[in-house]
């Protein structure tokens, strides 16, 4: 029996009640105009399906993401869900008790101590007053706030507020875990405690649906996900091929690209872009990336006008814009030497373990160096995803928290007992 | 810790309207829910004011002493042989716990956008707490009308144990106009300046500067069709024992206050699915 099954769902929304608060006089006035049409005003008004026939399963104790962009739909599913609308169609069941956690701090009041806003929120989350005393200590010890229970939470630090929030929604205990993107918020410690936390919960065998735009996030908790896309189910599957799928859909951002005109092709009259793709060792072209393995950027360009020194060149950038670095081709036969005309391949190896986690960006440019002309520089020309599963070989070891830094190598560490010499010893008693 | 052996509860969501009785009891198996709203509310209530709860006291204390100099004294509005500041005052109690509970639940949905948007829990609470939050100040209120009382030595009859009812009269009328309003205010913001108008038109159609004694006799059960009417009666009669039991008077009230019960309840049952989508 499955815990959660969406049957069709779909959620119509009138644009201009969202847009903006009607006021009472606007609908007197209309219907003193069109007396007889005002009850299908609404109607007649621009519509907009944020959900269009949603169905899915999710059997007892699976963890399922939930991506896709901003605005397909993602939330909307979620608050129908989580009831806080009702579907326009379609039909919902959930078997077993529903925690839906949209919020850190749902609740709270700023003028009420901690103490009392744990109550607060839990009884408004759901819990019973005898369950949330039950719960108080563990709760208060989770968001390591024990200090400051007596204390305004307006006058709580936003850090403090965050992880007293999350804890009363964390020790809530359902059956079913409904989260939204809470871990976009809080410092990184206790944006690891809560990773740790949901990935507790799965673990116990509890359902969770988990939406987030985080894509590392979503593969390291859900083994599963579905990626929605205008209102639509595009894919629902293990969640490394949805993830890849979900760049690949994405606008702008591409594992392979290819230019079939020259004319409108990058580049000038001595060369032309033709198509780069990011390639895997076995030679699949991949928009997400295992962080342990090698990765090759490929890069055709077609040399119009012979005789000149060609250099193609990569860029890479993350997700943020920062240049993580650039690389130009330095070992190949043409390297100094005039190309004539003709059809070239180029293609540059980046080990396993170099680049972090997250979006990659390649520019693919070619120049001249003598004098320094650039022929070409496509900016975004490709993008791939870069993913550190967790599962040991990466840098990240055995820790399961945010991990910053723009590369990230794999090391060489050498460690042994340090014997101290003699006269060290000697010196430092003297 | 998963150890319930039972089926689990099965919820089902679909587009259909919900019952009035089925959101009723929902409420009720949200009771605790209810209670810790209602304590928040009473909580926040006096948070950082210098004077505290003393304003529970000082509103119809000031709201008296006004009424009493300018209606009492210079207008010489007559009081049916009671001292003016106990006639005034023993009508300002419950109109205080209507005015107040009033605007309390008008404005709950709107004042608590957010937790609306962002969990579900039963949205009758809302209104429901912040009226029922109203009977503090009511309780000290009610005190110092009964320190008042004593001043003048006037003692109550047992005509006394019928308060609980005119009250509960008064919270059943708050809730009534309370929850529609709610329901209204979450798609038309007008409600929030339209509600002071309306508190304030209320206040001078509800016998409390005056007796309802200047109405001619065969009208006056007419005047129970404003519930703060027979409420204000009630009051007095209960406390002061003043002439007959306004029995004709309540039986209006009380029956358009069941109505405007059941009229609001339906309406904000039918309406409270897209709360969400418009707040």
């Amino acid at each position: 029996m499955a815990a959660v099954r969406a049957l069709g769902l779909a959620k119509r929304y009138q644009i201009h009640q969202q847009a903006s608060y009607r006021t009472l006089r606007d609908s007197l006035a209309q219907a003193w105009r069109r007396p007889f049409r005002a009850a299908t005003a609404e109607a007649e008004s621009e519509t907009l399906w944020a959900l269009d026939g949603v169905s899915f399963e999710v059997g007892h104790g699976e963890v399922v993401g939930i991506i896709g962009r901003n605005g397909a739909g993602k939330s909307t599913l979620l608050k129908i869900l989580s009831r806080i609308t009702t579907p326009t169609k379609g039909e919902a069941e959930l078997r077993g008790r529903v925690g839906a956690l949209l919020e850190v701090g749902t609740g709270f009041h700023p003028e009420l101590t901690g103490r009392e806003n744990v109550h607060l929120s839990g009884a408004i989350l759901g819990m019973k007053k005898v369950e949330i005393a039950r719960k108080f200590d563990a709760i208060v010890a989770f968001a390591g706030v024990e200090r400051f229970l007596d204390t305004q939470v307006k006058h709580y630090s936003s850090g403090m507020f965050t992880r007293l929030g999350f804890s009363v929604a964390a020790h809530l205990e359902p059956e079913i875990l409904i989260v939204d993107e809470v871990l976009a918020v809080g410092d990184a410690s206790f944006q690891r405690k809560c990773l740790g936390k949901m990935s507790e919960i799965g673990k116990e065998g509890r359902t969770v649906l988990f939406v987030s735009h985080n894509m590392t996030a979503v593969t390291r908790l859900c083994p599963r996900t579905v990626l929605l896309d205008a209102g639509k189910v595009l894919a629902d599957g293990p969640s490394h091929e949805v993830v890849a799928a979900y760049l690949r859909s994405d606008l702008g951002t591409t594992a392979a690209r290819a230019w079939p005109e020259v004319a409108s092709s990058p580049g000038n009259a001595v060369v032309r872009l033709r198509s780069v793709c990011v390639r895997t060792r076995q030679g699949d072209v991949t928009a997400a990336l295992d962080i342990r393995q090698p990765v090759a950027i490929e890069v055709d360009f077609d040399v119009l006008t012979g005789g000149q020194v060609l250099v193609p060149n990569l860029h890479f950038f993350n997700e943020e814009g920062v240049c993580l670095f650039i690389s130009s081709e330095v070992d190949s036969p043409w390297h100094r030497r005039p190309r004539p005309a003709g059809l070239y391949r180029a293609t540059a190896w980046l080990p396993g373990n170099l680049l972090a986690e997250g979006t990659v960006v390649v520019g693919v440019a070619v120049s001249t160096m003598d004098p320094v002309t650039v022929h070409f520089f496509e900016r975004d020309a490709v993008a791939f995803q870069v993913i550190d599963s967790l599962e040991g070989g990466s840098a990240r070891g055995e820790y399961a928290g945010p991990f910053p830094g723009v590369v990230r190598p794999l090391l060489k560490w050498e460690s042994g007992e340090r014997v101290p010499a003699q006269g060290q010893l000697a010196e430092s008693r003297s | 810790m998963l150890t319930v052996a039972q089926e689990p509860p099965l919820l089902r969501i679909h587009p259909g309207q919900s019952t009035v009785a089925s959101r009723l009891r929902e409420v009720w198996a949200h009771k605790e829910l209810l209670h810790f709203l209602t304590r928040r509310d009473i909580q926040v209530r006096y948070k950082q004011t210098a004077l505290g709860a003393a304003w529970a006291v000082l509103q119809p204390v000031l709201t008296m002493a006004v009424f009493s100099v300018f209606l009492g004294a210079l207008a010489k509005v007559p009081s049916d042989g009671i001292p003016y500041p106990v006639f005034v005052f023993c009508g300002l109690v419950p109109w205080q716990l209507f005015a107040y509970a009033l605007g309390g639940s008008a404005n709950s949905l709107v004042a608590n956008e957010r937790l609306v948007s962002k969990v579900y829990f039963p949205r009758l609470t809302l209104p429901m707490s912040a009226v029922l939050a109203g009977l503090v100040d009511f309780a000290i209120a009610l005190a110092s009308l009964f320190v008042l009382m004593a001043l003048y030595g006037l003692r109550p009859t047992w005509a006394i144990l019928t308060l609980p009812l005119f009250t509960l009269l008064a919270v059943a009328t708050a809730i009534a106009v309370g929850l529609g309003l709610s329901a209204l205010s979450v798609r038309y913001r007008d409600v929030r300046h339209a509600l002071p108008f309306l508190t304030q038109s209320w206040l001078f159609a509800t016998p409390i500067a005056y007796p309802s004694s200047l109405l001619p006799e065969r009208f006056r059960p007419l005047y129970g069709l404003n519930p703060m009417a027979g409420v204000v009666e009630g009051f007095r009669w209960a406390l002061l024992g003043q002439g007959n039991p306004p029995g004709a008077l309540i039986l209006v009230s009380t029956s358009v206050v069941v109505l405007g019960l059941a009229l609001s309840l339906l309406y904000f049952v039918r309406v409270e699915r897209s709360f969400a989508d418009i707040i």
